[in-house]
């Protein structure tokens, strides 16, 4: 990075940062904080929404899904517009009905205390654990890259974020995330637009013959990690449990001017998010592509940790791999040119030839892959193998003219920024509404004081971001593990949501038992099967409703309680 | 000590217009997102078709 990268980077995110705490220092309306000014309106509130759930890792890791497996990693996605139609149709009206801060004190009005608090309880397990891994990251792929420290950079990601959302809550987080998602946008379509100029004609043909543009997978396997059935009905319940049930997206919709402006704000997500995620995707795939034109291709993409091995005591093994990498790799590229030579002959047979030696030569280097990986294993059973977070990161800092680098740092640190931020407030809000004021019902009606809670729960769950990220260490593929993480958790939370709008006839006792034996389950399971993860969102949702059922069968019928905010 | 401003209850405004041209109904707009996704699906099939 020089000079003009440092200025395009430090001027966007201070300046974006500075913007928004200078415009909502004033807020002291518990209302406005909490959940944003109320003429808030639907491209706010839409962009808000698509912020809080594109973190930096988003940038950094989908790209590497689309490079090393192709961009059938969309379907997970295909839920998710009818999930927000649910919502929109379903949720939505309620929670604004009520008037609650939190969808947790939904579930205290139909069910009991116990509920609400089990509730934001899960929430704040599952968000507080994913809050380090938000900031951790970005920066762990960031410094390794460009040399920075790393402590350095969770630190500075963390205070910038802490400032401006602690100064002015849902206001200042709605109103930064609208430029930083233009910082995003105009960065990824900089990068498509600088990569598409240094690719060849044929480039979808290559990714195509490669593997890499298989979106839709109809197959029924249920140990296929990706496919259409998986991703329509594990993603319908991942989307419903994430936008209808967790706080950092539910508070960035039930404010605004009307019900309308959350709900076309939810429709604007619906049709954004999957051509989003396919143009990212595909970004990653095109990258595949132009370093199959390279001389130079790196066998493991995160250079530093490579490095740090080829200049280790089993330096030789290394540098053999190095070798017989760009070995293969020529060969790979003779086949390459040889099989689009022959792409457009007309003869078939020579082109399924000539295509079957180039997939043969593709499988070859893919072996010299895992077998290097295989090594750093053996090297150091610790060693992070999965490179594909670094494929990005590495194609913008060393291909893209001065500027854009620093733009394209810009999208990856806006996006952590934007996400942080939903994340933070989100904690400091239910924090503050479920438990603090929960347990001091009598300051609840001392508005400053109110304000000034949520503030300094907003700076505590910074602050143990902050910590949590400096001292733990995560592994692989980090999107996943998110996802990993909250499918474990999302899906008994959705089956308590469930069973309060539809099942009129279940209480809280009856629920709240049955998402406890439902979350063991799912946590057993996990341990247990080799089912893609996305599943366990369908099993703890099913599980908790199909037992609330059961248990309210044979539990006496709770009364007292208000029937009103049923959906039926 | 000022008392907080309580989140207001909304009125029952579940069946107002969207307010988006060419859509009477929340229905519609509903049923406009679900065939923008279901040609999406056949969109990116085709896609992979192409290009597999």
């Amino acid at each position: 990075m020089n000079g003009l990268d440092w200025l395009v980077l430090l001027g966007t995110m201070l300046g974006i940062a500075a913007y928004g705490t200078w415009r909502t220092r004033h807020t002291d309306n518990l209302n406005t904080y909490l959940k944003g000014n109320r003429n808030t309106g639907w491209l706010t509130i839409g962009i808000s929404v698509a912020a809080t759930q594109a973190s930096a890792i988003t940038f950094l890791s989908i790209p590497g899904q689309g490079f090393e497996s192709g961009i059938g990693f969309v379907q997970n996605y295909f839920g998710l517009p009818l999930a927000l139609i649910i919502v929109c149709a379903v949720f939505l009206p309620i929670y604004r009905k009520l008037g609650v801060y939190t969808a947790y004190e939904y579930l205290g009005q139909r069910f009991d205390r116990k509920t609400r608090l089990l509730g934001a309880g899960l929430f704040l397990m599952q968000r507080g654990v994913q809050s380090g891994i938000t900031i951790y990251a970005p920066a762990i792929i960031l410094s390794t890259v460009l040399g920075w420290r790393l402590d350095l950079t969770i630190v500075f990601i963390g205070v910038v974020v802490v400032v401006y959302t602690v100064t002015g809550g849902s206001a200042a987080v709605n109103l930064t995330q609208r430029w930083q998602m233009a910082v995003i946008f105009g960065g990824m379509v900089t990068a498509f637009v600088v990569l598409v100029t240094k690719l060849p004609d044929d480039a979808l043909h290559v990714a195509g013959a490669l593997g890499k543009l298989e979106a839709v997978d109809f197959s029924t396997s249920p140990d296929r990690r990706y496919t259409f059935w998986s991703g329509l009905l594990g993603g319908l319940f991942l989307s419903l449990s994430y936008f209808g049930t967790d706080q950092s997206q539910v508070q960035r919709y039930i404010g605004g001017a009307a019900l309308r402006e959350g709900r076309i704000g939810l429709m604007f997500n619906a049709l954004l998010k999957i051509p989003m995620q396919f143009f990212i995707l595909l970004l990653g795939a095109l990258v595949f592509v132009f370093y199959q034109f390279q001389p130079n291709t790196p066998v493991f993409f995160n250079r530093v940790e490579w490095q740090r091995y080829v200049d280790g005591p089993d330096g030789a093994t290394f540098r053999a791999f190095d070798e017989r990498h760009a070995e293969l790799h020529t060969v790979k590229q003779e086949k390459l040119h040889a099989w689009l030579a022959v792409r457009e002959s007309g003869d078939a047979a020579v082109e399924a030839a000539a295509r079957s030696a180039l997939v043969a030569a593709h499988k070859d280097i893919e072996t010299v892959r895992k077998e290097a990986k295989a090594a750093l294993t053996a090297a150091n059973p610790r060693a992070k193998i999965k490179d594909s977070d670094y494929v990005f990161i590495t194609f913008i800092v060393t291909q893209l003219p001065h500027g854009v680098v620093g733009l394209l740092i810009a999208v990856m640190f806006a996006a952590a920024l934007g996400s942080k931020a939903g994340e933070l407030n989100a904690l400091g809000t239910t924090t503050t509404i479920d438990l603090w004021r929960h347990f001091r019902p009598l300051a609840a009606h001392d508005e400053a004081r109110n304000v000034r809670n949520a503030k300094i729960w907003t700076a505590f769950w910074g602050v143990f971001s902050i910590v949590f990220a400096l001292v733990v260490s995560f592994g692989e593929n980090l999107i996943e593990f998110i996802n990993i993480v909250a499918s474990i958790f999302y899906g008994v939370a959705l089956g308590i949501f469930i069973v309060a709008f539809f099942c009129r006839r279940v209480g809280g006792t009856a629920v709240f038992w049955a998402a406890i034996i439902a979350q063991v389950m799912v946590i057993v399971l996990y341990n247990v099967l080799t089912i893609s993860y996305l599943w366990y969102n369908v099993i703890g949702c099913a599980g908790c409703v199909i037992i609330a059922w059961l248990l309210q069968a044979i539990l006496p019928r709770e009364s007292g309680r208000n029937e009103l905010p049923a959906a039926v | 000590m000022s008392a907080p401003q309580a989140p207001r209850p909304e009125s029952d405004d579940a069946e107002d217009p969207p307010g988006v041209p060419g859509f009477h109904s929340w229905r519609a707009v509903y049923v406009f997102v679900f065939a923008a996704f279901i040609l999406l699906v056949i969109a990116l099939t085709i896609f992979s078709r192409l290009y597999a």
